[in-house]
């Protein structure tokens, strides 16, 4: 009488098996991904009112029994009417883009001075690079507001070497948000990059010695091209959460530092006008989705070849 | 096999006192920590000549390789090619190509531009570079796949590919890592032959390693046998099998029969050695001289003992036993032969007659015998 049970019990695991194993990645990305962005797509059609939620509903009791969808597009025209969020989002793009070469100048050589290490240090190394985590993103960036700011510590290191006679303004400059960004980001540049010099077969440089090549030629000739869909995947998590970036702007940047991230801080919390801000946030998602796309191209084509 | 007895009578360099080595090797070692890899080698080798490097894994041969190549400094010694000393010369300032053992193709790179890679590093026009690159992959017959990528090859055109990139740079030496290592076994006795007459018609020297003595035998003008870091041996296929040096080359290079004992008797043309392991002495020639009691090895090939049930004659070396084993593989068969010491004995014998009727059979009470011409004496 069990035997019949079990053996429907185990044909059916097989069965659902793949899909119950599949499942919790798939919820979670509905749940958190993609419910939150319809909400945040929907509350973006609707327009402001002052009250408990923000926003008017789209759907309303006409007389008569009709039930109204109201979509309003006033919000996107927004966008494009006022020059704020064009130059906004530009500027975002820029500083994204700039801090990710920053990262890429940076986390080049410290990738490969680890992957090149004798093997019993990389992790060790590597271990270095993450260690950062495991203060506060948060109490980091303070920090540097400490060593950035006109008496602090590296104007005082500046001052007393000599090299400066009055105190540099960093903090408050698009430069500290350059340093701010690289600094934060910089472990997202390393690992992916390691990860590809660390498993190149050595024998390809070897080859190319032996056929004439001098070790900076073999570089560009060998070691560059082949690792860069590490490049590719450290400039796309370096690019694509600096353009959002909000907290490092905020706190370092001056005035004049316009990023996205912070407009959106002031529709949402300044304005209140949570449509615009919505607005704004799904337009954010579509100008990052290009680079999101080109990535995955890359990506599928490396894993075809 | 056709072009090797031509090759052997016409090409032999290293007997001529005059002929002038392409690469000396002086006194080279090379030590990891406490690790000695190579141990004090002393090598020459000749211009057109095919030479292997044989040995089990871990014996120094690839290092060896590698110093020649310039991957590895020697800790000690001097290594000349061309009669410039190489030890201060980078690898991409050498004489020498190497073919690696995984190939070390630039998965980046289409065929063509691997083989012309080393010619661009050279400076040469393009026109030039392109006409090089095609002669290079029309040697190794992979002119058709000039614009396919490595990962869209089998392992054999890699192979190919591997050996064109190297040829292209016209080097003066050409070393090879276990070139064949990858390939299945059809395929690398195909290739074997075509190796070696693509190295015929290009003239250039070829240093091969190989763990495989088959491979060495059919490909190699020479073989240096390795142990431990030391060469054990140099010689042509046919010295290096038929008269070994030593006890170890003579086990590694094909199977051999070998009976420890000590000598008895010493006269002009041979000598009596007395083994524990056997009932009768042993009478072999040996034009030495030998002191009486020197501890020796007797080796004796399978394939120099006959096998019959009938006593032999009396001035052959025999053994008696029972037929422990047959192994019959068509051309010929093996008989593992158990003689009363407890001790076995390999003999094989060439199948001469058609027929499924065995003359010998399992349990037959046998002699395995063989003249003393026909065995060895070792002393090491």
């Amino acid at each position: 009488m069990n035997q019949p049970l079990g053996n429907r019990l185990s044909g059916l695991l097989r069965r659902w098996g793949r899909f119950l194993v599949g499942l919790p990645p798939y919820a979670w990305l509905v749940l958190f991904f993609l419910v939150p962005f319809l909400i945040v797509f929907k509350i973006s059609l609707s327009e402001m009112q002052a009250a408990i939620p923000p926003y008017k509903p789209l759907l309303a009791w006409a007389e008569d029994g009709v039930l109204q969808l109201r979509l309003n597009l006033g919000n996107y025209r927004y966008l494009l009417t006022d020059d704020l969020y064009a130059v906004a989002y530009l500027n975002s793009l820029k500083i994204a883009a700039i801090s990710t070469v920053g990262c890429l100048l940076i986390g080049y050589p410290m990738a490969y001075t680890i992957a090149r290490a004798p093997k019993g240090n990389r992790n060790a190394l590597l271990m270095l690079v993450v260690l950062p985590f495991w203060t506060s993103f948060l109490i980091r960036v303070y920090a540097w507001m400490g060593i950035l700011k006109s008496e602090g510590l590296l104007n005082a290191f500046l001052l007393w070497t000599g090299v400066i006679n009055e105190p540099l303004q960093i903090l408050e400059t698009d430069l500290a948000v350059y340093i701010g960004i690289v600094y934060s980001y910089l472990p997202f540049m390393v690992l992916p990059l390691y990860a590809t010099l660390e498993k190149m077969d050595l024998s390809l440089l070897e080859a190319a010695a032996d056929l004439g090549c001098r070790p900076f030629r073999a570089f560009l000739a060998v070691t560059l091209p082949l690792s860069l869909p590490g490049v590719i995947a450290g400039s796309m998590l370096v690019f694509i959460p600096a353009v959002g970036e909000f907290v490092i702007p905020d706190l370092l940047g001056g005035p004049d530092t316009l990023m996205i991230g912070k407009v959106l801080w002031a529709e949402f919390f300044d304005n209140r006008d949570w449509p615009v801000a919505s607005a704004v946030a799904v337009a954010m998602l579509v100008v990052l989705v290009a680079p999101i796309m080109v990535f995955q191209r890359y990506q599928s084509k490396a894993v075809d070849s | 096999m056709v072009h090797q007895p031509v090759r052997q009578q016409s090409f032999a360099p290293w007997n001529d006192p005059e002929a002038r080595p392409l690469i000396r090797i002086e006194g080279v070692s090379k030590s990891f920590g406490t690790f000695v890899a190579v141990d004090k080698v002393d090598l020459d080798i000749y211009p057109g000549e095919f030479f292997s490097l044989l040995g089990a894994s871990g014996c120094g041969k690839t290092t060896l390789l590698r110093m020649l190549a310039g991957f590895e400094t020697p800790s000690a010694g001097k290594i000349f090619i061309d009669g410039v000393d190489m030890a201060r010369i980078p690898p991409y300032e050498r004489p020498v190509n190497m073919m690696f053992q995984s190939y070390a193709l630039f998965p980046h790179m289409t065929v063509a531009e691997n083989v012309a890679f080393g010619l661009k590093q050279d400076g040469l026009p393009k026109p030039v570079i392109r006409d090089k690159v095609r002669a290079a992959l029309e040697l190794v017959q992979m002119g058709p796949f000039a614009q396919r990528k490595p990962a869209q090859l089998s392992g054999g055109q890699r192979q190919r590919v591997a050996l064109a990139r190297c040829l292209a740079k016209e080097p003066k030496v050409l070393l090879l890592d276990e070139p064949l290592a990858a390939l299945d076994k059809k395929l690398r006795e195909q290739t074997q032959l075509e190796l070696v007459n693509i190295q015929d018609r290009v003239g250039i020297t070829f240093v091969m390693v190989t763990h495989d003595q088959e491979e060495a035998m059919t490909m190699s003008a020479r073989i240096g046998v390795m142990r431990a870091g030391l060469i054990e041996q140099v010689g042509t296929p046919v010295e290096v099998y038929e008269y070994p040096a030593t006890s170890f080359v003579a086990d590694f290079i094909g199977t051999a029969n070998m009976f420890g004992g000590v000598v008895t008797a010493d006269a002009a043309s041979h000598v009596v050695v007395r083994s524990p392991e056997l009932e009768r002495d042993l009478s072999i020639a040996h034009s030495g001289t030998l002191p009486v009691g020197a501890p020796v090895t007797v080796m004796v090939r399978p394939e120099k003992m006959t096998l019959s049930r009938d006593e032999p004659a009396a001035d052959w070396n025999w053994v008696q036993g029972t037929v422990s084993d047959i192994a019959y593989l068509g051309d010929i068969s093996i008989y593992h032969v158990a003689l009363a010491s407890g001790r076995r004995v390999q003999v094989s014998q060439t199948n001469l007659r058609h027929g499924s009727e065995q003359r010998l059979t399992w349990d037959d009470v046998v002699y395995a015998a063989w003249h003393p011409a026909n065995a060895l004496v070792l002393t090491q």
